[in-house]
């Protein structure tokens, strides 16, 4: 028992052992289950916004049970800086090259001077990359809009 | 103040329960919403994007000018919070 | 679809817009309106409208009760008036 409880400790087990342990158990499949939104988002219902909500809310899930500390160490500051602008950046630089390679803004078919696949395929793909732009800014603005609000801005311990 | 608040919340919902009389009947294929542009994306959504979901067809392709800009309000509300309310380090 | 399940979410969804007005705790303000965030999803998926009801159970109901959770955990869970 004492055992145990030495074990419990070292992995930062703290008062309530069920949320976190069921947090931990429950993260991985939320991620997964976001990733299949954004990716399988032209088929069945979703897409890159809904996939990105749930990519940050799990990441949100890790900060409510713990603290801001685990989800810095799970999902750093600069990273989230990083991602979010990447993510605009994915959607608005696909569209500015489809205009570069000499079609319209946004006419995805244009990509096809980049790599010569079939125009069509080439809309399929276009709206794929974009979505995936759109769920990497929407999981980080999320992120950090919850990490000021429960914070103050501090950025410390959060709730 | 309360009764003001009550009277405002009742005269609102009376005047949009009114404008509720000239919706289209649900799912009604004569209404001015679907017979605009609607038959053209059921019909050739499949055709021109190979994309079956026609939500996301519209969504990202046909109307990707919208859905480019409801990132970028979504970016500049997270900036707008961070700048506010982020307070460095050092 | 069938009438008689849109009155019975319908009814449902005016008894927590009322509960969250009413409610004298703020956090359990937020968690009703997070409910009412649930049975609009419902209501947008019995309508056909299942993009709709994804974004309003990830965006409605997850996230935005979080932060309302944040808000009035950072300020007061009382109301005043």
């Amino acid at each position: 028992m004492k055992h145990l409880q030495e074990k419990a400790a070292l992995r930062e087990f703290g008062d309530n052992q069920i949320i976190r342990v069921s947090t931990r158990i429950m993260v991985p499949f939320i991620q997964l289950f976001g990733l299949y939104v954004i990716a399988h988002g032209h088929v069945s219902p979703g897409g890159g916004f809904q996939g990105g909500v749930l990519l940050g809310a799990s990441y949100i899930l890790l900060a409510l049970a713990f603290d801001l500390k685990t989800s810095f160490k799970n999902f750093s500051e600069s990273m989230n800086g990083i991602l979010g602008n990447v993510g605009a950046l994915i959607y608005v630089g696909t569209a500015v090259l489809c205009a570069l390679v000499g079609g319209l803004f946004l006419d995805y078919s244009a990509l096809t001077a980049l790599l010569p696949i079939d125009p069509i395929q080439w809309r399929y793909l276009g709206v794929f990359i974009v979505e995936v732009g759109v769920g990497l800014a929407v999981m980080s603005i999320m992120l950090s809009l919850y990490w000021d609000l429960s914070s103050g801005g501090d950025m410390d311990e959060g709730l | 103040m309360k009764a003001i608040a009550l009277l405002a919340s009742v005269i609102t919902g009376a005047v949009l329960l009114y404008g509720v009389q000239d919706f289209a009947p649900w799912a009604d294929p004569t209404s001015p919403a679907s017979t605009h542009v609607a038959s053209y994306y059921i019909e050739n959504t499949v055709r021109e994007t190979y994309i079956p979901n026609i939500v996301t067809a519209v969504l990202g392709d046909y109307r990707g000018y919208d859905t480019m800009f409801e990132t970028v309000v979504i970016f500049c509300a997270g900036m707008a919070v961070i700048c506010v309310l982020r307070r460095s380090k050092s | 679809m069938t009438w008689q399940l849109d009155l019975l979410i319908l009814a449902l969804v005016l008894i927590c817009a009322v509960a969250t007005i009413m409610a004298r705790d703020l956090l359990g303000a937020a968690v009703i309106f997070g409910v009412y965030s649930f049975l609009m999803c419902l209501l947008w998926a019995e309508m056909g409208a299942v993009d709709v009801a994804f974004t309003e159970a990830t965006v409605g109901a997850g996230i935005s009760t979080v932060l309302f959770i944040a808000a009035v955990l950072r300020t007061s869970r009382r109301c005043k008036d």
